[in-house]
């Protein structure tokens, strides 16, 4: 060791140059663990623990008020075999989710892609395209079951006028709540599409002349080397799109709670959760659910990750390899 | 196989081929308008299509009861009044004042205690480095729904349900997409810059608040936007822990609640929807290009 370090520093001097021979850094660990701390603190108290406390209370009766009663599997039965809401909003969540994670990674694209178009004006175009993923849900929600509304809102008159003669009640009819939620959804598109946006503008501009010098369309330039670039980040919004379309809560709830939502329509796993924790109070149950949802999220994720080598193309490696 | 080159073409031959060349161009030239002239169209009516529901709420919050519900699409006369009627009829001031405190402490929070754990996880080396970051990474991706009950139960033990303690004290031990987001910044400043402090003598703490810090300074905006909106925006937590205390209440559940109270004219919903937006468009349009960056920070490079 000492040997090499003479070394070093003689051949600095040899060669005249002005920097000192490097000192090994010394890990200031007391100062690392000091600005880790409160990352810890909240890791421990906010994370760690409440994670092994409701593991734990999935497999009791617990009122909240009561000490939880270890009841073993009884929650998951009740689950599986005697809850029907449960299955319903498992079957409402899976739609959503199977419908519009792709629609929303289509449409991003789409958007992304005709903003990469223009010379001019694109920065209005972006604003303008990015600004309602910026409303706040609540607002957006309420807006929304205003202007759809088909006694007093304004879209089916439009929509009448544009010669459509029955236009669909929307959030009233058990049969078009959900796809308004879903246009809710593609509304709020903006930060997805700035993802796919700045993976487009990434694509080096020297591939697409060599392309079009070699005769490609530009469905067959988009097909083989647009799309195969922004695999990474169609893959991240996967992902994200799993793991946010089993929260989804605060848009449904304030939905169904405008237009009384009588046939569930828009009762969704989360919104399941909420129900059981914090009107029914019963935590175990509520925490037994709030697992299986982790259970389905990892195994989408799972599967996606799998999936990934064949379909994610990475140009210089990646975080999940 | 010999190619002629234009010279050795005899004139007319070459005044064909350059006559044919100058229609191509101005071919081409035409298609690029069209192409132009497509592209602008269809974006244009994508903008409207986006515009529209904002254009509509601001719209209808100017009209009084009647009119809003004859689906008019232009206020007439312009109920300015509203917005003052708003302030009046229901406690909106107030809402206001409770979700601005809420956000300001949290965003406050969520910077204070995100800045030292980024800086250790990208400026420094160290054993177990990889590992801690691999846990922020997923405790990102976990479900707030396996942690909300036992946080609740702790709360509720602390008696801080109905406060604001829930909605603010979290912030201050760091979110780890922040940190995320943050670390992703400082890995990108040169390690050169770090050394050089060090070698004058420049102790950690310092380095990291007089150097680092004032570089990262786009992407702590960036987390410090974040962190508002978050807070702006979000619902579901003050849903938990403040819906018991009207005096408490955020504009999201306020607005929530609009449809029970029945001194309001409901198209005065419009009214609150478009006051309860309009902060976050204002600031959206101030910090554009920071909103941006931080977007593209997280989902690309990650």
């Amino acid at each position: 060791m000492s040997l090499t370090k003479v070394n070093a520093s003689a051949l600095f001097k040899k060669k005249g140059a002005l920097a000192p021979p490097r000192k090994k850094l010394k890990v200031p660990k007391l100062f690392i663990f000091l600005c880790l701390s409160p990352w810890l603190f909240g890791l421990i108290f906010f994370t760690a623990y409440p994670m092994v406390a409701s593991f734990y209370q999935s497999f009791t009766k617990f009122n909240l008020i009561d000490s939880p009663k270890w009841i073993g599997l009884q929650n998951f039965h009740r689950m599986f075999f005697e809850d029907d809401d449960f299955w319903k909003a498992l079957k409402n969540t899976v739609w959503i989710s199977a419908i519009s994670i792709p629609l929303r990674i289509c449409f991003a694209i789409f958007a992304a892609w005709i903003l990469t178009k223009p010379k001019r004006g694109r920065n209005i175009y972006r604003t303008i395209f990015f600004l309602p993923s910026m409303v706040p849900a609540v607002a957006g929600t309420m807006a929304f079951t205003y202007i759809f509304n088909p006694a007093y809102g304004p879209i089916n008159k439009m929509l009448q006028a544009i010669g459509i003669k029955n236009p669909p009640f929307w959030f009233l009819d058990p049969k078009w709540s959900k796809w308004t939620l879903i246009i809710l959804g593609l509304w709020g598109i903006g930060d997805t599409m700035i993802i796919f946006l700045a993976g487009l503008l990434d694509v080096p501009v020297s591939l697409y002349e060599a392309a079009s010098l070699e005769g490609a369309s530009g469905w067959q330039s988009f097909r083989y080397i647009t799309l195969p670039l922004i695999t990474p980040v169609i893959f991240f919004s996967g992902v994200t799109g799993v793991i946010g379309s089993f929260q989804y809560f605060t848009q449904a709830y304030v939905a169904s709670g405008q237009v009384n939502d009588y046939s569930h329509s828009m009762y969704f796993y989360a919104t399941h959760i909420y129900y059981s924790a914090f009107k029914a109070y019963e935590m175990g149950y509520a925490s037994a659910l709030a697992w299986v949802l982790l259970v389905i999220t990892l195994l989408c994720t799972l599967v996606i990750l799998k999936t990934q080598k064949r379909w994610v193309h990475y140009p210089n490696g990646s975080l999940f390899k | 196989m010999s190619t002629l080159t234009l010279a050795q073409m005899s004139p007319e031959k070459r005044a064909e081929i350059e006559a044919h060349s100058k229609k191509a161009r101005r071919s081409k030239r035409w298609n690029n308008f069209l192409h132009m002239v497509g592209n602008h169209s269809l974006l244009i009516a994508l903008s409207a299509i986006f515009i529209l529901p904002l254009y509509l709420v601001v719209v209808i919050s100017l009209m009084n009861k009647g009119q809003a519900q004859s689906r008019a699409l232009w206020p007439h006369p312009f109920m300015w009044h509203n917005y003052i009627t708003i302030f009046t009829a229901v406690p909106f001031l107030k809402w206001t004042l409770n979700t601005l405190f809420v956000s300001l402490l949290g965003t406050i929070g969520t910077v204070l205690s995100s800045v030292p754990p980024a800086y250790v996880l990208s400026r420094l080396h160290w054993k177990g480095r990889q590992m801690t970051f691999v846990i922020i990474l997923s405790t990102m991706m976990l479900p707030g729904q396996v942690t909300m009950i036992p946080v609740y139960i702790i709360f509720a033990k602390l008696h801080w349900i109905p406060s604001f303690l829930p909605l603010i004290v979290p912030s201050f031990f760091s979110s780890a997409f922040s940190i995320f987001l943050l670390r992703q910044f400082f890995t990108s400043i040169p390690d050169e810059i770090s050394d050089a402090a060090r070698i004058d003598g420049c102790s950690e703490l310092k380095l990291m608040l007089k150097i680092i810090v004032p570089l990262a300074k786009p992407a702590i905006s960036a987390i410090a936007l974040f962190a508002f909106l978050g807070s702006w925006n979000d619902f579901f937590g003050p849903l938990l822990y403040i819906v018991e205390n009207p005096n408490l209440w955020t504009l999201g559940i306020g607005l929530n609640a609009f449809q029970g109270l029945h001194h309001v004219d409901t198209n005065m919903m419009m009214t609150a929807s478009a006051l309860f937006m309009a902060p976050v468009i204002v600031i959206f349009f101030f910090s554009q290009k920071v909103f941006i960056e931080g977007i593209t920070l997280t989902g690309v490079k990650g």
